[in-house]
């Protein structure tokens, strides 16, 4: 790294501040958020919080040693979690249609909600990945915060397809709802408006085109939803305003999540001026699956001409020497070592970019492990290493 | 050397998912340089909106539109092959609803119009399933597309298609939209889709590392495009494996450290049994992580697909990363 050092993060420190009562682990797929979420959890209930660790779609492996076995949308109390300091660990992996449809059931009247929910756009929406996960996940860390029955909240944000969908969605499903688009559908069914031959110009032109492209059957269901769902508009955005107003306050901590790898800490860096932007709390960055920290001090470059030195003395000939013997192997050992520490500097070359430019954010590293975690005891290991004060 | 035979011959559409992290992106990229020989065009697609292949081929953001980014590798011992040349699309559900309408309606004012209205907030929004076909139209239309005189346009095309968790969905168009749409316009371009999609014409090739959940994902997504009628699985590509050094014979046992450091000594490191004792542990490590390997390795095997197995470039990716993994693929009959 450059000269320049960032603060570290001091996790213990956020974990056992009291004030501390909801986590956002967030960041780009892959680079082991939901097991950051998880330990994060962990070691803060095995220090006396009462923790509630919100999931979307965690490995199997991982969701198994937390005790989760099916997406039930309730959370359930890990067993095996030391409790000697007081605090206790739950978990739960988030059914979105259930939750979807728990918001639909509480906005509608009955005979309405079920004409909703039997629509297929609205089977559609509920059920697909893009877009509502994100709100659903919000939508139910709002409903945990709200129930107030956990003191912390650590939630794994959804993995999108750009780390930064789950924050747009709140906004984005208001948008949409108050969309033009909307009130052309809802037109012909909310007749007598104001808006006179303009709109109903405008409509014939677009249902002409539409009907075209969807069919008639598909605009006439996507008509019935919308009229269905108008009732119910009000609640929603007063539902992705309160949770997006929850994320703000000062009780809500963000963590981004990062491989040391140049597209990961792309969407890093996205995310903290985003994080900005949105006046929300970063508390730091994960920088996870660090390689080879340890090891000896040779130089990738130093390894590697020794490694040629001894292959040309093993071709060159049998040398009488009783060290001979072990050429072959140290010369491996070597080209190890050289591609390991290669490895390892292109790691703090690519994660140097991101803290020279982002001298103020806290980090801490996580050492790259040789197997996935599959139980309490390795959640709580990455726990120590994320805790790790070097 | 004239065309030979590669394990799918007669793909025009490869699909390359896998998890995230794994490099799909760049698995798609060296794929499509390696089908790119023997004066082949070969267009590759992504759908994402994460500008993925301009960064890996170090060019500016890619617009929507079918643009020369690279030339793939002649054969050396021919000097007539002079090579291909891969093309790039990026596709985003806006473009490709207004191709759609000026394609089969020759609507596109109306289309721009629909546009302003949120039309594209609405099919991404309410119905994703509705710009996933959007999406997958174009790639399968771009496969199918012909030049003037007759031929297919592009010899082959490559998508970067969303990860492995969302695949399914993605691909199964006709699943996504026939909730949606029984009759009518975009049910029968889904089932034209479809009808591509699920044919021997196309293989959907799976990115996976040596580690457990990508080997988990990768497994896991397998069983589902199998379940779908009709599709075909391709190749497992294993990326960012580490080499191995030594045999696994060789590596078996701990290395004698007072003969390492007489070896060390002899190539000029005269550190003493300090440095020869942690190369020592260092080999240790490393032992454990080839048995690792070998291990999700075997797994992989294991599921009946062809496996293809590409090495992890530790100074990162440029284009001559790109070139060593294609020829690669190449070498291994994936292309």
């Amino acid at each position: 790294m450059s000269g320049v050092q960032n603060p570290r993060l001091d996790m213990d420190r956020l974990i056992d501040d009291r004030r501390t009562r909801i986590i956002v682990c967030c960041g780009s797929g892959g680079v082991g958020k939901t097991t950051a979420a998880a330990s994060i959890g962990l070691r803060a209930a095995e220090r006396g919080r009462e923790v509630c660790v919100l999931t979307v779609d965690p490995a199997r492996r991982l969701a198994q040693s937390m005790g989760l076995t099916s997406l039930d949308n309730t959370p359930r109390l890990v067993e095996g979690v030391h409790d000697e300091a007081g605090g206790s660990l739950h978990a739960m992996m988030l059914d979105m249609k259930r939750t979807f449809d728990e918001i639909v059931e509480a906005h509608a009247d009955p005979a309405r909600a079920a004409q909703i929910l039997a629509n297929p756009f609205y089977q559609s929406l509920s059920s697909s990945f893009a877009g509502t996960q994100e709100y659903m996940a919000m939508e139910k860390l709002g409903q945990l915060r709200r129930s107030n029955e956990w003191d912390l909240i650590v939630v794994d944000t959804p993995p999108s397809r750009s780390a930064l969908d789950f924050l747009n969605a709140p906004e984005r499903l208001g948008r949409f709802l108050d969309g033009r688009l909307i009130r052309v559908l809802t037109a012909p069914v909310k007749a007598g408006r104001p808006f006179g031959r303009v709109l109903n110009m405008g409509f014939s032109v677009m249902t002409g085109a539409m009907t075209k492209l969807l069919g008639a059957q598909v605009l006439r269901d996507a008509q019935t939803f919308v009229t269905a769902f108008d009732t119910m508009f009000g609640g929603f955005r007063e539902r992705a305003e309160d949770t997006y107003r929850l994320l703000q306050a000062p009780g809500t901590s963000f963590l981004v999540v990062a491989a040391p790898e140049p597209d990961a800490l792309r969407e890093a860096s996205y995310f903290v001026e985003r994080l900005d932007e949105e006046r929300m709390p970063l508390a730091g960055l994960i920088l996870n699956r660090v390689h080879g920290t340890g090891g000896p001090r040779l130089s990738a470059a130093r390894s590697l001409a020794a490694a040629e030195t001894l292959e040309g003395m093993i071709q060159n000939g049998p040398v009488p020497s009783a060290s001979s013997a072990a050429y072959p192997i140290a010369a491996a050992a070597l080209r190890l070592h050289a591609e390991a520490t290669s490895l390892s500097e292109r790691e703090r070359r690519v994660a140097g970019a991101f803290t020279s430019a982002y001298p103020a954010v806290p980090v801490v590293e996580v050492p790259a492990l040789p197997v996935d975690v599959h139980d309490l005891e390795g959640l709580r290991q990455v726990g120590e290493s994320l805790a790790d004060r070097g | 050397m004239t065309a030979r035979d590669t394990d799918w011959d007669g793909v025009r559409l490869h699909v390359v998912t896998g998890k995230g992290g794994t490099g799909k992106t760049t698995v798609a990229a060296a794929l499509a340089l390696a089908l790119a020989h023997g004066g082949r065009k070969v267009l590759l697609v992504e759908t994402e909106g994460r500008q993925g292949i301009a960064r890996v081929f170090d060019r500016p953001p890619l617009p929507y539109q079918e643009r020369k980014i690279a030339i793939g590798p002649g054969e050396a011992d021919d000097g007539r092959d002079h090579g291909g040349d891969v093309y790039a699309l990026a596709i985003d559900p806006e473009g490709a609803l207004l191709d759609y309408l000026q394609m089969f309606y020759n609507m596109r004012t109306a289309g721009v119009a629909l546009n302003k209205l949120g039309m594209v907030d609405f099919a991404t929004t309410i119905a994703p399933g509705l710009s996933d076909v959007l999406v997958t139209g174009k790639a399968t239309e771009a496969a199918r597309r012909k030049r003037p005189g007759g031929g297919y346009l592009y010899d082959a095309v490559v998508l970067d298609a969303p990860p492995t968790g969302r695949i399914g969905r993605f691909l199964n168009v006709t699943a996504e939209v026939s909730g949606l749409a029984k009759v009518g316009p975009v049910r029968t371009h889904a089932d034209t889709v479809a009808n591509v999609i699920k044919s021997p014409q196309t293989a959907v090739h799976i990115v996976s590392t040596l580690e457990e959940m990508p080997v988990q994902e990768t497994i896991d997504g397998i069983a589902e495009l199998r379940a779908i009628a009709g599709m075909q699985v391709g190749g497992i590509m294993i990326n960012m494996a580490r080499p191995v050094v030594l045999t696994r014979e060789e590596l078996k046992g701990a290395p004698d450290v007072p003969a390492l450091a007489a070896a060390l000594k002899d190539a000029g490191l005269d550190s003493g049994d300090a440095l020869a004792a942690a190369l020592a542990d260092e080999l240790a490590e490393h032992e454990r992580h080839v048995e690792l390997q070998d291990r999700e390795r075997t797994e992989l095997e294991a599921a009946g697909q062809p496996v293809y197995e590409l090495p992890m470039i530790t100074e990162g990716i440029d284009l001559a990363a790109l070139h060593r993994l294609a020829a690669e693929l190449r070498a291994q009959g994936a292309a």
